[in-house]
């Protein structure tokens, strides 16, 4: 198991709280609430040695959607497009 | 009937969803929803992710127009499976339920991972489950993918009315354990066709084990609860006497 953290500054804050998904094979599980300032992402993962990967993931996602937001994520061996497109509804339901 | 490309699959639908479209529309109010972090803290310990409302959904909705406790498993966390979190919810949305409660269970049994925790935690369930199916109706649902299995198939069993689809699967040992328990010539289980014969929805409701059968749709399942809230409990399908001619009916001869 592995934790990873992603941050940036700046970003306009989502309004609501979402929560999607599941922590079931190839799925994960997301929980994003509305932050002050910056974005914060927190991963949980059971797959380890993917940090480089997660990283570029979540760095294209903030850099996409510039947000201020805590996001909560809990994985259980997504792949990079899943944790995209569940990131993403996430992101349709707080806006 | 619905037309098949109009109809709301129950299978297809998130535990919440399934929740809101068998409660009266707009109804359900969640109790220690995600947010609220209430999940094992067990599984980090054996190296598993934790889901944040440990694989079990519990809150207050209207049904029918009465105040129940609507209950659903996550089968996608873990096999669905009951670890002391999810099952003190379960216990205590039942204790504090007011006219009934239903539970939709997709649920492989007790989390191995928790073992006598998840015990304990079923035998809560089972004496929250006595005690209201005698003022109030106590409705399970297993019409999910994973079915009802180990503990909570014995939860279902003590409820005063059993909705079954024919994707639901319903047994005290699922088809792996009894291969590996009785051999490969008990139940090959790679077997589909010959599990759901001997525990699929259409089965378990021509024995009596369930009472109603369903379609895989929300909307037949809605209907469905209604009508086994509006019913009187099943005195007999919880009789021992019942229970006693089924055993004398299917022993070999």
């Amino acid at each position: 198991m592995q934790r990873i953290v992603v941050e940036r500054a700046g970003g306009v804050p989502v309004s609501r709280r979402a929560h999607v998904g599941a922590v079931a094979s190839g799925n994960l599980e997301v929980l994003c609430e509305p932050a002050g300032a910056g974005a914060r992402i927190t991963v949980e993962t059971s797959v380890d040695g993917y940090e480089p990967v997660w990283r570029a993931t979540l760095e294209r996602f903030l850099e996409r959607n510039p947000i201020a937001a805590t996001i909560e994520i809990n994985d259980f061996g997504a792949t990079p497009a899943m944790v995209s497109l569940r990131l993403e509804q996430a992101l349709e339901l707080a806006r | 009937m619905t037309p098949a490309l109009l109809r709301r699959s129950y299978v297809e639908a998130t535990p919440r969803e399934r929740i809101e479209a068998l409660a009266d529309t707009g109804s359900f109010r969640e109790i220690l929803d995600p947010f609220e972090r209430c999940s094992s803290p067990y599984l980090a310990e054996q190296n598993i992710v934790a889901q944040r409302d440990d694989g079990v959904v519990i809150g207050r909705a209207r049904l029918a127009g009465r105040d129940v406790a609507a209950i659903a498993v996550d089968g996608r966390f873990l096999g669905g499976s009951i670890g002391e979190i999810g099952g003190a919810k379960i216990a205590r949305a039942l204790e504090r339920a007011g006219e009934g409660a239903f539970l939709l269970l997709d649920t492989g049994g007790i989390r191995l991972q928790e073992a006598n925790l998840g015990l304990l935690a079923i035998a809560e369930i089972c004496d929250a489950v006595f005690a209201l199916r005698e003022r109030a109706p106590v409705v399970a649902v297993i019409a999910g993918s994973v079915g009802c299995y180990g503990g909570m198939s014995i939860v279902a069993a003590l409820c005063s009315h059993i909705i079954m689809s024919r994707v639901g699967r319903f047994g005290l040992n699922g088809p792996e354990v009894i291969e590996q328990e009785a051999g490969i010539g008990e139940l090959d289980a790679r077997d589909r066709p010959a599990i759901w014969r001997a525990t699929g929805g259409i089965r378990r409701v021509e024995q009596g084990h369930a009472d109603t059968l369903a379609g895989d749709d929300l909307d037949e399942l809605a209907g469905a609860l209604r009508a086994a809230f509006a019913a009187e409990p099943n005195r007999e399908r919880l009789s021992l006497e019942r229970l006693r001619r089924c055993f004398a009916q299917e022993a070999p001869a």
